[in-house]
């Protein structure tokens, strides 16, 4: 079966097996030890944990198509941000009459607004089932319908890019327009449950914090698996030589196509995820500044290992967090200066000076037997 | 002015009509200014007339102001303007007049209303104004007009007489003809008739229709609708007289949006102008172009704190050292950054990305998070008037002129100098050109300090249309790359027609769909004009279009 071939390799078991190794680690620190002893771990830092699993998703993601594909999008913060968005949606139908104006169908932001009744793309939302649907539809169809203008007219390289950077301009101006009705600038935000459990309780930030987690592995496992597969070669093989590719008779726009949504779906799947654990969703997130950041946690861990994204999410955000904390004037140097050294001195990541340091002790091992 | 005498009461009526002649007596003795030298003993004369302003009843204050341009005083016209600007007080402790001459905060310097003398800075709390109603006000403005018209200049008279369409009453239409005889200027007699048919029009005189039709001025037009309203023949002219004007106004509204859509398209011109050299000449994706755009912005700011009191010559040595600045730092991120990365645009996206957020936080931290305002030198500012309905700002005047001047330069050094010989010959064939002698690396320093320099001029420009602020940069580069791309990698001409038509389309998508939506249409448009075709308006052909 072409899922289980990643468990063949060895660098996704030892991914998965930190990966669960941690999950649990957290888990445990957070619920059996007792808040005075120095490694417990808060409410705070499991809802951070879970921030930064969901951007390690959307990681992957981003190198699925950067890595394998040579796709640069610069499109995945709104694809990430539509996933939120309609995980907000079915949150702010979940908030019923208990908002401010007490209103049982209208969300707070409607009734301020004086609208009469729901707009139509906003019912069904209050199913979960529609709602989660929708985490994967929705950018997921915006993708297959961008990426197949694009890849159908040989749309590739920095072209790409661009446009895929000002159809997430062209998004945010449109969230922050209040007739669109997801809430303007404000977004969508004041959330209280989820499936029923209270989103403020400690239990349920534990349970998004696993969830995010099992997203991740599952989100990685799925790529591993396209990428080892026989498409997954195509993929490459399009990355290096795309003409080349098509000329042996690959219809090249279907697979760049194919991997592109899957890649879409992906990034809703994380930013639904975020949204609960973050409480808001707003049109920020469409900035295009997010959406090249990311695919600079994609450069820094490392293109093309999947492992190295993780990697490069999670080290930028943690290393945000403490520098937003500690001297926010300083953040900005801090990741411009991370672009540059990122591109011009690792070009391969994180994940290459890994895997150099590998082979240099490899070579050394191989030369030592013989002498 | 237009109330009718039984509504005014019965001594406001025997005060209009006296005021013809009061009118009359006023302007001949304005007139009669420089040669009749006034006897200065009236001091006393002044203060009791101004004191008669100084009364709770409009009314009383009407009669007042009668008084005073019955007076022959020479200070009435001084006075009556002070009135109608609401800057004549009086002191409340000596009970003093007082002009205002500026009205911000709390200290107000004044000068004496009867002798002119400069009596220093006043606390406001010791002041109160002399308060005047609508009907004050109207009849102050005719006054005052009808002295303009006597007394002013060309200009100042076109003013006045413009001033008095729709607020002709009987009394002023006579005084108006007796003046029309002396006018010698045929624009301000074109106005007076204009306002004397729109009183004429109000009597339901068919003439005045005539007079009338195809005046954009927006009084006429009111008065013209007025009489549209009943029936008869006069109606029946003034609705095809409005008709016409409709379409009058229509055109013109056309031509003003056109020319906002040029001021807007050039500045896209010249935002993008320099990426099309960088990006499409030498194939350099760089995304830091926007913030070299902001640097052109600062160092015009930059000029302007350096030489306070000239902000025209400020602006006009900003646009050398804006050029010197951006290319300056353009060559920077050249050397340390993009030579490394040649062949790799992605990387090079990534990298001059992270200087642009580099050079955004510097200037945060150097200068302020803050947006700082360039003042407009004078003869940058004010508008042209074509006429009624459409006046075009000179700042963009001047910006359009900007552009094509940058635009026409840069075609010169690309096809005319050595340099832009060797930056073609580069970007066709690298090896070639080299092995031919041409230093590429040389080359590819000086198009990117061009590129940048340009940029830097870009900012010069925007920074005479908005604030100059650290996200200056990042609110054009989406747009500046949109234009190059639509226009055709590597093509100038193609930047130039992709600019200006954007700006268009946005200017004329604007009023029904709204700023934000207007632009979210035209990123649509060119996100699905590119899947159409990739290569833009003006594809390259031949050889130079496969690297």
């Amino acid at each position: 079966m072409w899922l289980s071939r990643p468990f063949n390799e060895r660098s996704t078991r030892l991914f998965l097996l930190i990966l669960v190794l941690a999950v649990t680690l957290v888990t445990i620190l957070h619920l059996a030890l007792p808040p005075e002893n120095p490694l417990y771990v808060s409410g705070y830092t499991v809802g951070l944990l879970g921030k930064y699993l969901c951007y390690a998703l959307l990681a992957v993601a981003v190198d699925l198509v950067w890595g394998y594909l040579g796709i640069l999008s610069l499109g995945h913060g709104a694809f990430f941000a539509l996933g939120g968005y309609a995980m907000g949606m079915y949150l702010m139908r979940q908030i019923g009459d208990r908002g401010t104006y007490g209103d049982p169908v209208l969300p707070d932001f409607m009734v301020f607004l004086n609208w009469e009744s729901l707009p139509w793309y906003w019912h069904g939302f209050d199913m979960a089932w529609f709602a989660f649907l929708m985490v994967l539809l929705a950018p997921g169809a915006l993708a297959l319908v961008f990426g197949y203008l694009a890849f159908r007219s040989r749309v590739t390289g920095v072209y790409l890019s661009i446009i895929t950077q000002a159809m997430t301009f062209a998004l945010m101006l449109a969230f922050f327009r209040n007739e669109m009705g997801f809430g303007g600038n404000n977004g969508l935000t004041d959330f209280y449950d989820i499936l029923g459990f209270d989103l403020r309780s400690g239990a349920t930030r534990l349970g998004l914090f696993i969830a995010s987690g099992v997203a991740l592995a599952l989100g990685y496992v799925l790529c591993r698996a396209i990428v080892a597969s026989k498409l997954g070669r195509v993929c490459v093989a399009s990355r290096d030589a795309e003409a080349r590719t098509r000329f042996l008779g690959y219809r090249v726009e279907r697979v760049q196509l194919f991997v592109f949504v899957v890649s879409a779906m992906l990034a809703g799947v994380a930013g639904a995820l975020y949204v609960p654990q973050v409480g808001i969703i707003n049109p920020s997130e469409f900035e295009p500044l997010f959406s090249i950041e990311i695919v600079v946690w994609v450069a820094l861990g490392g293109r093309a290992t999947l492992y190295g994204a993780v990697i490069g999410a999670i080290l930028v955000n943690y290393a945000k967090t403490v520098f937003t904390g500690v001297m926010p004037d300083a953040w900005l140097f801090a990741l411009g200066g991370l672009f540059v050294v990122s591109t011009v001195l690792l070009p391969k990541g994180i994940a290459g000076v890994l895997a150099y340091r590998r082979k240099q002790r490899n070579e050394s091992d191989t030369t030592e037997v013989p002498a | 002015m237009r109330i009718p005498c039984t509504l005014m009461g019965q001594t406001r009526c025997h005060a209009a009509m006296t005021r013809i002649v009061n009118l009359w007596l006023l302007c001949l003795l304005l007139i009669a200014l420089p040669f009749a030298a006034m006897a200065q003993d009236d001091a006393d004369d002044g203060q009791a007339l101004l004191e008669a302003l100084d009364v709770r009843s409009f009314q009383d204050k009407a009669e007042a102001i009668e008084a005073i341009i019955q007076s022959e005083d020479e200070r009435a016209n001084d006075w009556l303007q002070a009135l109608l600007d609401g800057d004549l007080q009086r002191h409340k402790d000596d009970g003093r007049f007082v002009i205002i001459t500026d009205n911000v905060g709390r200290e107000w310097p004044a000068r004496d209303a009867l002798t002119g003398e400069d009596v220093g800075e006043i606390s406001r709390r010791e002041l109160s104004r002399i308060d005047i109603n609508n009907a004050l006000r109207s009849q102050l403005r005719s006054a005052l007009s009808m002295v303009e018209l006597y007394t002013g200049e060309r200009d100042e008279r076109l003013d006045a007489a413009e001033g008095l369409i729709g607020d002709v009453d009987d009394e002023l239409a006579d005084s108006l003809e007796s003046r029309l005889d002396d006018e010698a200027d045929a624009d301000v007699r074109n106005r007076l008739n204009q306002a004397l048919a729109v009183y004429r029009l109000e009597q339901g005189e068919m003439d005045a229709v005539e007079t009338l039709s195809g005046s954009l001025n927006s009084d006429v037009r009111i008065a013209l609708s007025r009489a549209a309203e009943g029936e008869g023949a006069v109606a029946d002219a003034a609705r095809a007289a409005l008709v016409d004007i409709e379409q009058k106004l229509k055109v013109n509204r056309g031509l003003e949006t056109l020319y906002f859509g040029l001021s807007m398209g050039s500045v896209l011109v010249l935002a993008a102008i320099g990426l099309a050299i960088t990006f499409g000449v030498m194939g350099v994706i760089n995304m830091a172009h926007g913030e070299l755009i902001m640097l052109g912005a600062y160092s015009t700011w930059m000029m302007q704190q350096l030489l306070p009191g000239h902000p025209g010559l400020a602006v006009l040595l900003s646009i050398p050292v804006g050029f010197l600045v951006s290319a300056l730092v353009g060559v920077i991120i050249e050397r340390s950054v993009i030579q490394h990365l040649k062949g790799r645009p992605l990387e090079t996206l990534l990298a001059t990305f992270g200087v642009s957020l580099i050079l955004q936080q510097l200037v945060r931290t150097v200068v302020s998070p803050l947006n700082r305002t360039v003042t407009t030198p004078e003869w940058m500012s004010g508008s042209v008037a074509i006429n009624d309905a459409l006046s075009l700002t000179l700042n963009r005047l001047y910006i359009m002129a900007f552009a094509v001047l940058v635009f026409v330069g840069l075609i010169l050094i690309m096809r005319r100098t050595r340099l832009g010989l060797e930056v073609r010959a580069v970007t066709q064939n690298r090896a070639m050109a080299r092995s031919m002698g041409i230093r590429a690396t040389r080359v590819d320093i000086l198009t990117f300090a061009l590129g940048s320099g340009v940029a830097g001029l870009a900012g010069v420009a925007l920074a005479q249309l908005t604030n100059v602020g650290p996200n200056l940069g990042q609110s054009y580069i989406i747009d500046s790359f949109m234009v190059v791309v639509f226009g055709g990698v590597g093509n100038l001409w193609g930047t130039l027609v992709a600019g200006l038509s954007l700006g268009v389309i946005n200017q004329i998508l604007e009023p029904w769909a709204g700023a934000v939506l207007a632009k979210i249409l035209v990123l649509v448009f060119i996100i699905l004009f590119i899947q159409k075709r990739p290569r833009g308006l003006f594809p390259q052909k031949g050889r130079a279009a496969e690297g």
